[in-house]
């Protein structure tokens, strides 16, 4: 995992990259005076040196410092950037823009969004050259060409015409990598290049980053939040808090040994994949209060009558069945169906064929009307905790509408909401406030107590965590177990993380492709996985190796 | 992409049968009708309205007369003007191309400085030229048309004399400045307006393409500001803007009926109410079914150039 530069201190190379006592102020009215405060790192030539990171600790905003890309509202009000021999600080804005792509380059989180849509792959890697006038039409298409077969992508003869949205997320993140190699810069900065990925892709483009790195002797600065990531390719760690630099060191050392109380915190709170089976909540029934049968639903698109009929299986044959105060975890990469099947179970979508068992009837041929009765009993927790609250209600008209709207009595709900806001370990007087004042943690406590406030026999969580910190990943996932524990409430836990998934569910389905490849209890899965496809999957969950070895703490 | 134009093409003719059943019933019901200008003329007899009725055709029912319309509109024949017996057509041309131009000019300048007040507008967002093109956009879109016209023609026709008051040329002239001349008035007045919608428009499109990430992506790449501007973000900004471009197509054509009543230019848009007042019902359809056509060609148009510039929309 190291490279022999990151051992090789004796000749104590000049830094690649070196910032010193650097501090980006805030605006005025923000919850803090600083985005960064003093922080001061090395980048040895040759490293890959990795900023772990809370959203909110101000590693993006390093990263864009160093590429003179802060957006104008951030002063630089201290310290210094050094690329080689060059003073980045207070630098002539025509100075940084030569420097940009031709000697620091940048990939970003997200390749749906970093290309742009209305030019086409080979044009945007060219432009690259064109900025800093190198070489010609012909030699900058020949370049491009070089590029694309370097980073991976087939045909690249074809590649070069095609325009971004034909492309899958990990081939949009290769035309990235492309173009940040247009010019061979010294210095690579990459912020969260594999967080918008599936984990098979995520490990691709995580061996391409070290791979590239290795053969052109490049310096990686990689922002991330997933120590996973950092185990697997890092040299060397800067762990950030809040815009304080807490501790740093060789990768090895900080993942093994943290110092900072907040490092130790963070790595304790990583979900490792265990191999262990979960202790399931005692004292509920063991018949099940879920079955599923031969679940199928097609998407569809176009008409039969234009000829232009295209579908799309979604969920085919899909059978499982759920007790009460048992977890069962969905996995599979973005694709493979597992949203639909959650929302053919709490029938947001109609299934083609199968049946849905649940109270003592087949759900899956109701209509809306009839269904309506049984709609309180199987309830959701949605992905995205800022999206799913409506910004303009306040926390306790969130939670009551509903029950109130299936005719219960509105004094015992609004009592009822406010116990709940407690259970979910937020205080009553979340009651009348609005989503905005919460954080994304708080406000999935919300989305948690809403889903709870009509005692569901079944809970359906879509990616519950998946847009949450660690630490407070951590904190969501204990609650759902208490809440399991103490309502013996059956879950369906969706998710792309075989990490978390191993942390909560009892048994495990594996879908790819609309099927089911293989499912089981943890261990199972994660030991004696049965099917390619699961092993492969296993395989590329970053530092995933590592923490099934017992080399971790 | 032919299957989408066949798929268009039924239903625009749907449409267009349905504008024109509407239209001509409505037309149909307004009390009056073209005989009432002849019942004030002296010695008319009820025998003589009778024989013009007949004449005329509109002694029929309603049902009758509308396919009689329809089945000589798809002929190529849009009947005569009841006002002066001339084919409709030849009315129409006559009208047509003093709109053209003037609503070319007009919108030639309001999308020239609309675009560009948009685009400064969002890169210099809550700037003081920002708050004055709001609010300028703001008194633009309030105030109506006419009373920015008559101010017009008091300061720089009357107090100024710098341009004329109306009209679109001098008698007896005709030459090229004279036309120029009496055009800046009017295209500007009509201008304002779509000045206003459109910078308000391109704001609002620059700004959701400006904090994109591939716009990060471009500065990263070390380009320069202004290529930036100019490739990145207008081009994907405009995108939205064709299809306002599309709808503002039939305007073109169908004119300005404020603007040029004001400035008594001879255009579409004098045309369309005078041949109402007249109760000209050849005429009023005739324009009727020329703007319905120009509204789906202009939809169509910008459908089609959206997917040539756009890869991500395929027409199927």
């Amino acid at each position: 995992m190291q490279t022999s530069a990151a051992k090789d201190r004796t000749g104590a190379p000049d830094p690649a990259l070196s910032v010193r006592n650097l501090t980006i102020d805030l605006p005025a009215d923000m919850d803090r005076a600083h985005a960064i405060q003093d922080i001061s790192f090395d980048l040895i030539p040759g490293q890959i040196l990795c900023v772990i990171g809370e959203s909110g600790s101000g590693k993006s905003i390093t990263a864009n410092a160093v590429m003179g890309l802060l957006s104008k509202a951030l002063k630089v009000s201290g310290g210094s950037i050094r690329v080689g021999e060059i003073e980045l600080t207070g630098a002539r804005p025509s100075a940084l823009r030569d420097m940009r792509g031709r000697v620091v380059s940048m990939i970003f989180q997200d390749p749906l969004s970093a290309l742009n849509p209305l030019m086409t792959v080979g044009d945007q890697i060219a432009e690259v050259m064109r900025a800093h006038g190198v070489g010609d039409r012909a030699s900058r298409r020949a370049r491009t060409l070089d590029l694309l077969n370097e980073v991976g992508l087939p045909d690249p003869a074809l590649m070069i015409h095609q325009y971004p949205f034909r492309l899958s997320g990990g081939q949009r993140q290769r035309v990235m990598i492309a173009m940040a190699l247009a010019l061979e810069p010294t210095i690579l900065i990459a912020d969260e290049p594999t967080t918008a990925l599936d984990v098979t892709t995520q490990a691709q483009i995580l061996d391409l980053i070290r791979d590239i790195q290795r053969r052109k002797g490049m310096s990686v600065l990689l922002i991330t939040h997933d120590f996973g990531v950092v185990a697997e390719i890092a040299d060397s760690v800067v762990v950030m808090e809040k815009g304080k630099l807490v501790e740093q060191g060789p990768a090895d050392a900080v993942l093994k040994t943290p110092s900072h109380p907040y490092t130790k915190r963070l790595i304790a709170a990583v979900p490792r994949l265990t191999g262990s089976d979960r202790v399931p909540p005692q004292g509920f029934a063991s018949a099940p209060v879920l079955k599923v049968e031969a679940l199928n639903k097609t998407y569809r698109s176009g008409s039969a009558l234009m000829g232009t009929l295209r579908a799309v299986p979604a969920v085919r044959d899909i059978s499982f069945q759920l007790a009460p105060g048992r977890t069962l975890g969905v996995v599979g990469e973005s694709g493979s169906g597992k949203s639909t099947l959650g929302r053919l179970v709490i029938k947001l979508l109609d299934s083609d064929s199968g049946r849905i068992m649940f109270a003592g009837q087949d759900i899956a041929p109701l209509g809306e009307g009839e269904f309506r009765r049984l709609r309180p009993k199987i309830q959701m927790v949605f992905q995205d905790p800022f999206a799913s609250l409506n910004p303009r209600s306040t926390v306790g008209h969130s939670l009551t509408v509903a029950p109130i709207a299936h005719g219960m009595d509105p004094r015992s709900v609004r009592a009822e909401a406010r116990a709940l806001l407690e259970v979910v370990g937020l205080s009553a007087s979340a009651y009348d406030r609005y989503p905005h004042e919460f954080s994304g943690g708080q406000r999935q406590r919300v989305g948690i107590a809403r889903a709870l406030m009509f005692k569901p026999k079944v809970l359906i969580a879509d990616e519950a965590v998946s847009a949450l910190d660690v630490s407070v990943q951590a904190q969501v996932l204990e609650l759902l177990d208490r809440v399991q524990r103490e309502t013996g409430v059956a879950m369906i836990f969706i998710t792309h993380d075989l990490r978390v998934a191993s942390q909560i569910c009892d048994e495990i389905m594996v879908m790819q492709k609309g099927r089911m490849v293989e499912s089981g209890p943890p261990s199972q899965i994660f030991l004696h996985p049965q099917s390619d496809y699961t092993r492969e999957l296993v395989a590329a969950v970053p530092g995933g190796q590592a923490e099934m070895d017992g080399a971790r703490p | 992409m032919a299957s989408f134009l066949l798929n268009r093409l039924g239903q625009s003719i749907i449409l267009l049968l349905i504008v024109s059943i509407i239209g001509f019933t409505v037309l149909n019901l307004i009390p009056g009708g073209p005989l009432a200008q002849y019942a004030l003329t002296p010695g008319m007899t009820q025998e003589d309205m009778d024989r013009l009725a007949r004449q005329m055709g509109l002694d029929r029912p309603l049902m009758v007369q509308y396919f009689d319309w329809l089945w000589r509109m798809l002929q190529g024949d849009w009947g005569t003007s009841y006002r002066d017996g001339q084919p409709v057509v030849d009315v129409i041309a006559r009208h047509l191309w003093a709109t053209l131009l003037l609503m070319g000019t007009s919108m030639v300048i309001s999308v020239g400085i609309g675009t560009w007040i948009g685009i400064r507008g969002a890169t210099h967002r809550y700037s003081a030229f920002d708050y004055v093109a709001t609010a300028g956009a703001m008194v633009a879109l309030s105030i109506p048309t006419f009373w920015f016209g008559l101010v017009g023609i008091y300061v720089f026709a009357l107090r100024l004399e710098w341009l004329p008051a109306g009209n679109m040329y001098t008698i007896g002239d005709g030459s090229f400045a004279d036309y120029a001349i009496h055009l800046i008035m009017p295209s500007f007045v009509l201008a304002l307006v779509n000045i206003a919608v459109w910078s308000r428009y391109m704001r609002s499109a620059t700004l959701d393409v400006i904090n994109q990430d591939f716009v990060n992506t471009a500065r990263a790449k070390g380009l320069t500001e202004r290529r930036v501007l100019m490739k990145h973000v207008v081009g994907n900004a405009l995108l939205p803007m064709i299809t306002l471009a599309g709808m503002q197509l039939p305007n073109l054509l169908s004119g300005a009926l404020v603007t040029e009543t004001v400035f008594t230019w001879p255009g579409m848009g004098r045309l369309f109410l005078d041949s109402l007042s007249y109760s000209d019902y050849p005429v009023v359809m005739g324009l009727l079914m020329l703007s319905a056509v120009l509204t789906l060609l202009g939809n169509l148009i910008a459908d089609i150039v959206v997917a040539l510039v756009d890869p991500r929309i395929r027409l199927a």
